[in-house]
């Protein structure tokens, strides 16, 4: 990787302890602009942590972490977002009650600049942005093949679409970086075959970096450029995929000595 | 015909308890909690009405707008102070804190404004009359305001971003906050609404009943709170159908039961519901996930 590139993320010596247990330390990373990232590793291992305190719902105990060149110290998640991180959830945590639509435009939230009283008074901004945002909104579930589920409740989606409508949520908020946390969790085969092609055209066509958990290694092998892989919260492995699938170092984390 | 006037009389009153739960509904429905402290809002509310009409000489309207101002910036000011800091704590210490801020604000009231009932001024006088059916101009307001606020509501919750935030705010407040919503200010805007709400239904009851004193707010909140559970709490339709229910049994328990027995009839009403559909009239249906 030519260090010319955009850094889009950059970790340095990151470490959280819960209590007196370290859950993740000593972590280094760097995504540049337009790179599918790889982290895997053994159940427990902090993947998630990770992904918390990138997102900032956990303040790092030690290190920094810079996105698009800025120090995310002291951001709570809500600032953390506005500068250019989202994400997915292992467990789908979508506004089930929700419209398909309605669930991708809370993704625009800070975009629409309209105050109260503009919808109060329903003035003619109100009805120009609303307009300009379902139109978006409508583009960015097009791309997942949900558009034609728009007015349907999110929960009634099967869940194959509720994982893609998760990823078309969090794109809705513009980020530089998404985190997507286990995506092709209980997909079949083909599901996760689209899925593969699908994260590719995310990346080409929104020209941002994805940083993923996951565990099906054919996906991972498959799309990351380069992975990181963690074991009790240390870095075990760091490289391209050819590299981490010969290093016995992970071959035992995974499957015992 | 006397069915027919004690029923809208019912549903007069249950447009004032329907406007009441709206808050206590939203508010449990996003900051999930029970501000039993709202309604003492609605009390302050009244105050300022009537000093506002009654010192000053105030036309209506203004004296409504002041109040609704006094009632909006005393909800975020409450929820700032006494709920923001507890949030995380547990539901029980939430709930003890909303009490205590209940008897902070009667006493506040006491001690600033006396004891003694004062006598809020009429409003609208005058009474249509449709044949042998005679119907208080008020009543007609109030029914017509509570459905105004109803549909307004409706939109605002539906239609607008800050509504679409609210609705994702009471599913899931992390992920909420992951898309870039700011939680706080959504449960700040929350208050302010259901304050300002409480300040409207101050003014329309207290023209229907015109004494105005301390502990006034404390049973229409019981029964507001009633209604809000009757018809599904977090659920605004709800609300609005549980105070106009809960309203019309009311008055017509009182008519051809028993005055005295009518609060009691209300409240059997409401564990019978209850019994039959736990989760009240317009209530999801709560899925715990295993």
């Amino acid at each position: 990787m030519s260090e010319t590139r955009e850094k889009v993320l950059e970790v340095r010596n990151l470490g959280i302890d819960f209590g007196g247990l370290t859950a993740v330390n000593n972590l280094d990373l760097d995504i540049y602009k337009g790179e599918i990232y790889g982290l895997i590793g053994p159940n427990g291992a902090g993947k998630t942590t990770v992904f918390n305190m990138l997102t900032k719902v956990y303040q790092p105990t030690r290190g920094t972490i810079k996105i698009a060149g800025k120090d995310m110290d002291k951001l709570n998640p809500v600032q953390a977002n506005q500068v250019g991180v989202a994400r997915t959830f292992q467990n789908i945590r979508l506004f089930s009650n929700m419209s398909v639509l309605d669930n991708v435009k809370t993704g625009m939230h800070n975009e629409l600049k309209y105050g109260l009283f503009t919808s109060i008074l329903r003035l003619p901004k109100y009805y120009k942005l609303e307009k300009e945002s379902t139109q978006k909104a409508m583009e960015l579930l097009k791309i997942f093949g949900l558009d034609q589920f728009a007015d349907l409740t999110a929960g009634n989606l099967p869940y194959g679409a509720q994982r893609r409508l998760e990823i078309a949520r969090a794109l809705a908020t513009d980020p530089k970086l998404l985190l997507l946390d286990e995506p092709a969790a209980g997909m079949n085969p083909q599901e996760t075959e689209d899925l593969m092609d699908m994260i590719r055209k995310i990346r080409n066509h929104f020209d941002i970096s994805i940083l993923l958990i996951e565990h099906d290694m054919k996906l991972v092998m498959g799309i990351c450029e380069r992975i990181t892989v963690l074991n009790f919260g240390q870095v075990l492995a760091q490289g391209l995929p050819q590299e981490i699938q010969s290093n016995t170092e992970v071959v035992k984390a995974y499957i015992g000595e | 015909m006397a069915f027919l006037s004690y029923l809208i009389g019912g549903l007069g009153l249950g447009s004032v308890y329907a406007i009441i739960a709206l808050g206590y509904s939203m508010v449990y429905g996003i900051a999930k909690m029970l501000n039993f402290a709202h309604g003492d809002v609605i009390m302050v509310g009244a105050f300022v009405a009537y000093f506002a009409l009654s010192s000053f000489g105030l036309p209506t309207i203004v004296a409504l707008i002041l109040s609704v101002v006094a009632c909006t910036v005393l909800g975020i000011v409450v929820e700032k102070l006494a709920y923001k800091p507890l949030r995380g704590a547990s539901s029980l210490s939430v709930l003890i804190t909303a009490i205590g801020v209940s008897y902070f604000l009667q006493n506040a009231a006491m001690l600033m404004w006396g004891t003694d009932t004062k006598i809020f001024p009429t409003i609208l006088e005058g009474t249509l009359t449709i044949g042998e059916l005679s119907i208080p101009y008020l009543t007609l307001l109030t029914i017509l305001s509570c459905i105004v606020i109803m549909v307004v509501l409706t939109m605002f919750i539906n239609k607008t971003k800050t509504g679409r935030a609210m609705r994702a705010c009471s599913e899931d407040k992390g992920a909420a906050s992951l898309m870039g919503i700011n939680v706080n200010q959504i449960i700040s805007i929350t208050f302010a609404i259901g304050s300002g709400l409480a300040a409207i239904a101050a003014v329309l009851l207290c023209a229907t009943y015109p004494s105005v004193y301390p502990t006034l707010g404390s049973m229409p909140g019981i029964k507001a709170f009633t209604a809000a559970v009757l018809g599904g709490i977090g659920s605004i339709p709800g609300a609005f159908l549980g105070g106009l229910l809960l309203g019309v049994i009311e008055n017509l328990a009182r008519a051809y039961i028993s005055t005295q027995l009518s609060d009691a009839i209300v409240f059997m009403v409401l564990i019978v519901i209850l019994l039959i559909k736990p989760t009240g009239l317009l209530g999801k249906k709560v899925n715990v996930k295993v």
